[in-house]
């Protein structure tokens, strides 16, 4: 079954000021696609092409202008108070920017504690607990859990923000951009995180992004997304190969494993 | 101006930390050439921007450079008149560069008029150096504000305004970690095709390989505040000597499913 769903979504956003409003600028049309449980599907499209906008859509954060955002069997405007609770605690998202995306009066305690508290009724010892086992997942140790957002390096917090996406158990996680700003070495560790808890837990990833590196690594299944429509939809086999113009020049810009005189060489 | 060595030599710089003096760079030369690309790769927080600071004389309130010099070909230059003269800067972010308030022209006028250059030679100067830098329609983007352009567009406008000073070498400090991937592309073509055609020698602050890859001559290894390695980008790659090296390119080249060459 699918867990989430966009049935033909789509959004234009429009600029006010004081001599008035701005003709309507459309970011998505007729977008539909599906994610199904244990997926990991990658949104992939260079800036400004409307992928952050889906995954606001998607998870309710905006509401689409035509088309409809399905919760299982559900359209999101059709949620009850209990339907958007189990809606925040099955799917989660990590954003681009950690430091918008915290509290900056709370502790980083506090801010893996508060969903534990809303979206799971888990308060007190073993809270605390939850939060430790959260932190020390994500490379994290206990040291930084008084500290607060200003405290930690980007790349922390980032981490920071990954463990509270985690903490209610969700069954789907919308990363969006959310490990580009980590070093190499973290990324590759928060996405081996990711992989196993697709495995032990079927959870599944909407992994949006410009960076064709990390698709081929983690994902099934590609959207390409160019001047707000899906271009192209191909599953990741070894390595990818798009067929439309977008696609294409996106994998033409990624920059080379080696450098040039080596890859010459033939080693 | 034909300038063809830059040498940094044995940089330091400490900062105080609860009343204790702690080494943040210590001891760092390096050599650039003229159309050369060096990149000074490393962690986060290893010390690759603090050096480039050190050398143009903009340290970071609260940290201080305790010994080296910077000298142009032999001889030994007082850093503050390094900036825009020899050296020119672009970095990361290059919305946070620019004035919200004030137009390209106006930028353009300030780093000019800043170097003593007469207005006309110097508004010349800069529709030049636009079009070398691959915008079109310099006259209608000089009336533009920041809020106005893509990042992209703003980070070419910060090399137009680097050619524009005229400077023999470039401090390229994260230049393409904030753009996407195309627009990444581009703009390292451009700096790669600056240094053929002009015979830039760029020093190149970066924590990713592939843009070290794709642009890198020569590279130098930071690892708490020292370079614990220099060498052709190829040895780097190939036969990496020092332990931070080796995970370094071992982890970017995990991101192709390679593994590392060197044992």
């Amino acid at each position: 079954m699918n867990l989430l769903e966009a049935r033909g979504v789509s959004k234009a956003y429009r600029t006010f000021s004081l001599v008035g409003a701005t003709k309507a600028k459309p970011v998505l049309n007729d977008i539909s696609m599906q994610i199904a449980a244990g997926e990991t599907v990658a949104l992939l499209g260079r800036s400004g092409c409307g992928k952050s906008t889906l995954a606001r859509l998607l998870v309710g954060l905006e509401r689409p202008d035509g088309g409809d955002i399905l919760f299982g069997e559900r359209s999101l405007t059709s949620l009850d108070k209990a339907g958007w609770r189990n809606l925040r605690k099955t799917v989660q998202m990590v954003f681009q920017d950690p430091l918008g995306a915290v509290n900056a009066r709370s502790t980083v305690k506090d801010i893996i504690a508060e969903p534990l508290n809303y979206l799971c009724g888990l308060t007190g010892q073993a809270a605390a607990e939850r939060v430790r086992d959260l932190l020390s997942s994500v490379g994290l140790n206990w040291a930084e859990a008084n500290k607060f957002p200003h405290q930690l390096s980007g790349g922390q917090l980032q981490r920071v923000c990954i463990a509270r996406a985690l903490a209610p158990d969700p069954k789907l996680i919308i990363l969006d951009e959310a490990v580009s700003n980590l070093d190499l070495h973290l990324q590759i560790q928060m996405l081996d995180l990711f992989e196993e808890l697709r495995r032990t837990k079927n959870v599944s990833y909407l992994f949006v992004t410009h960076d064709l590196r990390l698709v081929e690594k983690f994902c099934v299944r590609v959207l390409v997304m160019d001047q707000g429509r899906i271009v192209e939809e191909t599953p990741v086999s070894g390595s990818l190969a798009f067929s439309s113009a977008e696609g294409r020049a996106l994998s033409a810009a990624v920059l080379p494993p080696m450098p040039r005189q080596l890859l010459a060489a033939g080693s | 101006m034909t300038s063809s060595t830059l040498a940094i030599e044995g940089i330091s710089v400490e900062t105080a930390r609860h009343g204790s003096p702690l080494v943040l760079v210590d001891n760092v030369s390096l050599i650039l050439g003229a159309g050369e690309v060096l990149a000074l790769v490393g962690a986060n927080g290893s010390g690759k921007s603090l050096t480039c600071a050190a050398s143009l004389d903009v340290l970071p309130p609260g940290t201080r450079m305790t010994s080296g010099s910077v000298s142009i070909d032999g001889s030994v230059l007082q850093r503050s008149m390094l900036r825009a003269r020899h050296i020119a800067t672009i970095m990361q972010n290059p919305r946070s560069a620019f004035n919200p308030v004030r137009t390209m022209q106006e930028h353009a006028r300030e780093t000019l008029s800043a170097l003593g250059i007469p207005k006309a030679e110097g508004d010349q100067r800069i529709l030049q150096a636009i079009r070398a830098s691959g915008l079109d329609e310099p006259e209608r983007l000089l009336r533009l504000h920041s809020f106005e352009m893509s990042g992209g567009m703003l980070q070419r406008m910060m090399i137009a305004l680097a050619l524009a000073t005229e400077a023999p070498f470039l401090f390229a400090d994260e230049p393409t970690t904030d753009l996407d991937l195309i627009v990444q592309r581009e703009i390292l073509d451009l700096l790669d095709h600056l240094k053929r055609e002009r015979r830039l020698g760029i020093l190149l602050v970066t924590h990713d390989m592939g843009v070290v890859a794709k642009l890198a001559d020569r590279v130098a290894v930071m690892d708490g505040g020292r370079i614990v390695e220099t060498a052709p980008v190829a040895d780097i790659f190939l036969a990496p000597r020092h332990v931070t090296t080796q995970r370094l390119v071992e982890a970017h080249l995990s991101l192709y499913n390679l593994s590392g060459v060197a044992a």
